[in-house]
This record gives C-alpha cells, structure tokens and sequence, in this order.
C-alpha cells in the first residue's frame, strides 16, 4: 500500500470508530532552515561538543616519562583508563559507575526542569542529524526546494549536488569514526600511522563501523532513531510532571486558528480570534516532522526550532512572541480556567531530590578519588598445602600475594604481618630490610606477583589455635602508606595445647 | 508473500490485509506482509551464509569434507596461536637457558619467568605425585618444607634431581635405598627397639619401658652407617634427617616397623629424557621457591 493508499484506509477506519494499523510507512522530511535565540543556542552547542569531540585527543598530558601524555586516553593494552589527573585501573570501573549513576540522574533533572533538554541539545543523535541537515540545506538548498527535486527527475544538477552532499556527509561520518579511534591510541603517532597505512587493522574497522553508523543514523535514519529506536523518550514521558517547562503551543492564545483576514473580521465582530495564523512554519522548521499544535507528543525532540519560526512569524504580523515557547501544564490549565499564571517552579521536592542524590554521588566520587589508594595488596593464601612441617616443627603458611604500584614512579614497599609474634616473614622476591620485614620493589604503574612464607615457631601461646586472623600491611617505605588486607594462619589440630 | 491459494481469497474489511484461508471459529489468520526491512536482511543473511560456505569449511563429504577457499581449521588456529606464544616467549626461554643459576638469582625478571614457566611445567609433570602446590604425600617427598633428602637444595643439586631422577634408569640416577632388615637381617624385637628409639630422636613419645639403650645398639651397629651416628642423616645417599620433625612415610610406630623390615626406595624419573634443560632450570628455580629457596 502507498502512503496515500493507507491514510486514506485509516481515515476510512476511523470514521467506521476502528483503530488503524500498527505500521505507518517512513514519511521523509524536509525540515525548513530557520534563525532564532534558540537556532544560535544549537549552533554553539554544536560547535562546543563537536569541537570537544574531534580534538580531545590531542590535547596533551604530562604525567612524567613512565606514562602516556594525551589528557583522555582508554589505554587496552595496558588496561589503563587516563583522563587529566586521573587514572583508572580496570579494577576500579566502579567510578565510572558512578559517573553513570549521576548521568541518569542528570537526565532526569534535566527532564524535571525543562523536559527533553537532551534529546533537543544535546543528544549526538540530534547533534550529528543537525549537521547533516545544514550539509544538505547548503547543498541542496531548503525545504522547499528539496521537496520539489525528491518530486522531480533526475537530471545532471541535482545527480551532482546529490553526490557532493553524499561525499561531504561521508567525509564528516569518516572524521567522526577517525576521531574515535584516536581515544584509544597516542593520537598523533596513531594519525602519522593511518595516513602512511601502517594503523592498526583494529583501528580501520573501527573507523569504517563508526563512519556507516554516522552516515546511516544522521543521513537515513534521523528521526526515526528518536522515535522507535530509543528507549528515553518512553521513559522521559513517566517521569516528567505537570511543573517541568516543555515546548508547547498556547492553545489558549492561539486558537481558534485562521488567517490575519480572518482573525481580523473576527474580531471586528466582537468574536475570539486565536493569534495562530496557520501558516505551518512550526511544522516545516520540525527536524522530526512533528505539528507542535497537537500538543505534546512522543516524536518531538523539544528541540526549541518551532519557537524561533513561531516568534519570527508573530513579530511579521504584529503579534507579540511566545505563542510557542517553554511553558508548564499547569500554567496552561490556569489560563484557560482564568486564573493568573503560576511563577514556574524550577526549586521543588523532584528536583531537589534529583539535585541531592547528584551532590551525594558525586561528594562520594569526588572524596573516594580524592583519597585514591595509590598502592594494592591482594593475597591467596596456598591451598595445598594449607601449612607444612618444618624439619624443626615450626609450621609455615605460603601466601601468593600482588602487589599494585598505581603511580608512575618505581616504590619499595615492606611487607609486614601484624596479629602474632614472632612470626618469620620471608618474600621469595625481596630482600630483608631494615626492620627485618622483607621489601619488595615494584616497577612504575605495574603489579609485582611474588609468594610470601609466613613461619611460626613451635611452641607458646600461638600455638593454640588451628586457625588464627593475621593482617598483612602493606608499608610504602618513603610515605608510611599503609594497605591491610586480613588473611588466616592455619596450623595442624594436633598442636592445640 | 503470500501463501493464500485463489479460492481461499479473503479481505479482513479491519486491516483490508487478505488473511491466509486458516479459520478457527469464525477467527482469521491474517496474511500479513513481511516488513521489508526484515526481508531484506533476511536475504542479506542468505548471501551472507553462501559466502560462508565458499570461504570456510562447511559441507560434510562421505570421508572428508569441503575445506573453503580459506582452508581455514580450527585445530590449525589453536596451533598457529601456540606457534605465535612460543615465538613470543622465544627470547625469554633463550635467556634463561643461556643464563646460569648465579646469573638467574640476580635477575628478578628471569626468577619471575622461571617460576612462571617453572609453575606450568610443574603442574604438567610433577604435580601427579608431588600434588598440585608441591605439598606431596606419603612417600612423595614435600617440596614446600625446608628439607631436602638428596643434596642441600641448591638450584645445581635440584637440577642433577630433575635431570638424572632418583633410582631411576638413568646411569647418573641418584642411588642409595633403604635395605629391608626383616629379611634375615634384625630380629623383630630388636626392629621394635630401634623403631623406639627412632622416635624417641625426634622427640616424640615412647614407652618408659622400652629399652632405649639396646635399641641405641641395634641402631649404631645397622643404621648409623648411613644415617649418621646421631641420626642426622646423609643427603648424598638420600639418608633421611631422622631427628626432625618430616617424615616422608609417618612417624608412627607402625609405619616406622614397616619401612625397616621391608625397607624403602621410592623412584623419581630421570625427566632429562623428556623435558629440554631449559624446562629443567626453570623448574628448578620454582621448586626452590616453593619453600623460600632453602
């Protein structure tokens, strides 16, 4: 069935009171260019986030010789996370949970205060699908225009302007999957590297992956990413509320609806005339096809666009701005039912929860990577034997113990192990340092496996258990640092005394 | 697509989609058309799979089957992985054969090599009978404690151990057993008496009224001439400290009787045979850190 085929059936099966089918065909759209305060608020987030993401990579870092200098780097060979002053051992993912949490709550803040801020702004999706639009705009001129070449056939202008447009959306694709690789590597080695062919073939999958999807998703996809493939919208639209701003139509003020003529006899005849003039520039500047005067919907990204045509339009013919504009159910309500306005509400029990639970996670990220430990100890102690004999009847535990030197500078660290004495602490790997406590030494940023004997002597008061609790410290020899880690001693039952 | 023959033809008047013909009281099956979207992968899938027939192994013959442009296998993978690994380790491996035991013990890195290398070629070989931590059983002697039958567990004399094994079929085995004195040798009373004061050297409990004195005799005349006039033993004969507190077979009483009359000579393999010596070295350097390298 044809488009036309299928609204004409639904119409049909809506006036016989049936709902129509569940598929709707892809309609393709042709959104107008448009200026305006909020059209220049895209343009300088684009250019920010676009901007932060193409040269991040580049921007450098010292964290002195033993260590890579690019400010964020996702280092998989050596499974080291760098951003600035931080870094990230794999072990420690658990911040970026954290940065996760108070995303989503972000999220919802955002939402609580102003509706789909994200999705309008923000999102890459919207991002990248922007710039693809004003390629195409540039290109192959606006709304109208497009419209009229879809229509047509194919001769050798339009054939041209398609193919540059093509070639220029693949170029901007291509730069996007590039500088996506570059996060994961030395950035200007890897460049040299992949303008000399010698990148890794890891590194030319990625940027082809990376550049379809760009291309597929801005170029074809668009809207119906928003629509059907993402999962925020339906959970955007449970938690907004009847405080949150959202792009609306003032259909109190701008119906009924009708030309300047029309509104004009109207009025003369002492009638209500709505300001809306019907002149549909809301829908044509709609990068998701949406008519805002149906009232909120799930398509729309609430991107703001509709508002600076709307406000372009009413300043043309005398009316004041603002028949679209960032306004709350509640304020809608009253001025229908006459009643004065509400003073919007943006400090109120959902977004202080939100902005509480953001200070909270983020005071408990900030002071647990405040207080970082930079060293780490794990040990295992041996399974079998638990304990051996030795030729004088003293009894010896092995442990397997890792070390962690989590800063760029080679550290000694001694290795004590407090809970009984006189135990002999031996390490396979160390030498025996001055407090008699063996020291082992570990390389810059590495980990050092190395098996500590633990010997108790026979006889005494130690001896009475099977099983007794030992810490081992872990002593940086030039800080103090301390790590603790708990560990048993065990010994045969027969010694009980 | 549709499966509906021409006199089963039927519109829903709902959907106006025609239904598949199949009714079950008075319900219809709608024939609805597959998105094309789906299909199109679905044919992409198609394609796809034919090209995997082409390039990979894929048809079962009567006695082979088809190998694929790339002759690809996985069993010629997991070999090609296992070349590349041994590749990789190629230089290590070099250095640690080059290098000496003196050499080895001053360079932390080949001492973290060798027990790596050390610890799989132990698991591989010798945990069977030394347990999987070196912790032994009876009869398998402990390589965690800090004893040694034979030598004094230097990497040198650990590696001879490796090489050459213990009674083994090797003409540089290390030789020397235990005699089995029940058999025309001592008298039973007189293995009880010395099984006594076996124990009694380690200080362990004996009966007041033993008669330590004799079996002290029966033990200088017979026993001293390998295990030392005190007991203490004689690691180049593999002649057990007997005052200690390790005992490859127990130290009860009974087990002690038993090891006398029938004697004991438990075998190590001459692993020269099968392992290069740079496995040799790397496993001893893990042995003798099993116990703290003494």
């Amino acid at each position: 069935m044809s488009v036309k085929q299928q609204q004409a059936h639904e119409a049909a099966l809506e006036a016989q009171g049936v709902e129509g089918g569940l598929y709707a065909e892809h309609q393709k759209i042709y959104p107008q260019g448009v200026r305006g305060r909020f059209r220049t608020i895209k343009w300088a987030i684009l250019v920010v986030t676009l901007g932060i993401y193409y040269f991040l990579p580049f921007v450098r870092w010292d964290r002195g010789p033993n260590a890579p200098s690019q400010a964020v780097l996702v280092d998989l060979d050596h499974h080291r996370f760098y951003f600035f002053f931080i870094e990230i051992w794999p072990q420690e993912v658990y911040y970026l949970t954290g940065l996760l949490i108070v995303a989503a709550v972000t999220l919802f803040l955002m939402n609580a205060v102003a509706g789909r801020l994200w999705c309008g702004y923000l999102c890459p999706q919207t991002v990248w699908t922007d710039l693809f639009f004003a390629v195409e705009r540039l290109i192959e001129g606006d709304r109208r225009e497009r419209m009229k070449k879809a229509g047509d056939k194919w001769n050798l202008e339009t054939f041209a302007q398609s193919m540059l447009k093509h070639w220029i959306w693949l170029m901007i694709a291509w730069w996007t999957g590039g500088a996506w690789v570059l996060y994961f590597a030395d950035a200007p080695t890897l460049v040299y590297q992949l303008a000399t062919f010698q990148g890794p073939a890891t590194a030319y999958i990625w940027i082809a992956i990376l550049t379809f999807t760009t291309y597929f998703f801005a170029g074809y996809m668009r809207e119906q990413v928003c629509t059907y493939m993402c999962p925020w919208p339906r959970i955007q639209a449970a938690l907004t509320d009847e405080w949150a701003l959202n792009v609306t139509y003032r259909y109190d003020r701008g119906e009924p609806r009708g030309s300047l003529k029309k509104a004009a006899v109207l009025r003369d005849a002492g009638k209500p005339a709505g300001d809306c003039v019907d002149c549909n520039q809301c829908f044509n500047v709609c990068p998701t096809g949406v008519d805002i005067r149906d009232g909120l919907q799930i398509d729309c990204i609430q991107c703001g666009l509709c508002i600076d045509a709307c406000d372009t339009v009413m300043t043309k013919v005398g009316r004041p701005t603002g028949l679209i504009g960032y306004d709350t159910d509640i304020n809608v309500k009253r001025r229908e039912e006459g009643l004065p306005e509400l003073k919007t509400r943006i400090v109120r029990a959902r977004t202080i929860v939100y902005a509480v639970v953001i200070a909270i996670i983020g005071a408990t990220m900030a002071v647990a990577l405040g207080t970082r430990n930079v060293s780490g100890l794990a040990v295992i102690h041996d399974r079998n034997p638990l304990f051996v004999t030795l030729h004088d009847g003293s009894i010896r535990n092995a442990y397997t113990v890792r070390l962690s030197n989590k800063i760029p500078e080679e550290r000694r660290f001694e290795i004590r192990v407090e809970g009984f004495e006189p135990a002999q602490v031996d390490a396979v790997g160390g030498t025996r340092g001055a407090n008699g406590w063996p020291v082992l030494t570990v390389g810059p940023d590495q980990t050092l496996e190395d098996r500590v004997l633990v010997t108790m002597p026979r006889g005494g008061s130690h001896r009475q258990h099977e099983r007794r609790d030992i810490e081992f410290n872990l002593v940086d020899l030039v800080t103090g640092a301390t790590v603790r880690v708990q560990d048993h001693f065990m010994q045969p039952e027969g010694d009980k005394k | 697509m549709s499966i509906a023959s021409p006199e089963h033809e039927h519109v829903d008047p709902h959907t106006g989609t025609s239904t598949t013909g199949h009714e079950w009281d008075g319900i219809r099956e709608l024939n609805t058309p597959l998105p094309k979207w789906w299909l199109n992968i679905f044919y992409a899938c198609i394609v796809w799979a034919l090209g995997y027939w082409v390039v990979y192994p894929a048809i079962p013959l009567a006695t082979s089957f088809t190998k694929g442009v790339l002759g690809y296998s996985s069993r010629g993978a997991v070999t090609q992985e296992l070349a590349d690994l041994t590749a990789a380790r190629a230089p290590w491996v070099k250095s640690l054969a080059n290098a000496s035991f003196a050499d080895i013990e001053k360079d932390p890195k080949l001492i973290s090599f060798a027990r790596a290398q050390g610890k799989a070629a132990f698991g591989d070989n010798c945990a069977p009978c030394h347990g999987a931590g070196g912790g032994g059983s009876k009869a398998f002697p402990n390589l965690v404690d800090d004893d040694w039958l034979w030598g004094n567990g230097s990497l040198d004399d650990i590696q001879q151990t490796l090489t050459h094994g213990i009674r083994s079929t090797d003409a540089q085995a290390r030789m020397g057993n235990m005699p089995a004195f029940g058999e025309g040798v001592l008298k039973p009373t007189e293995i009880s008496l010395v099984a006594d004061y076996v124990r009694s050297l380690s200080s362990l409990p004996v009966d007041k009224a033993v008669d330590l004195k004799t079996g002290a005799k029966v033990f200088a005349d017979n026993c001293a001439a390998c295990h030392g006039d005190n007991g203490k033993g004689n690691n180049e004969l593999g002649a057990p400290n007997l005052t200690d507190q390790i005992w490859l077979y127990g130290s009860d009483k009974a087990t002690i009787v038993e090891g006398i009359v029938k004697g004991r000579g438990g075998v190590m393999p001459n692993w020269g045979e099968r392992l290069d010596a740079g496995t040799i070295k790397a496993l001893a350097v893990y042995v003798r850190t099993l116990g703290g390298g003494r």
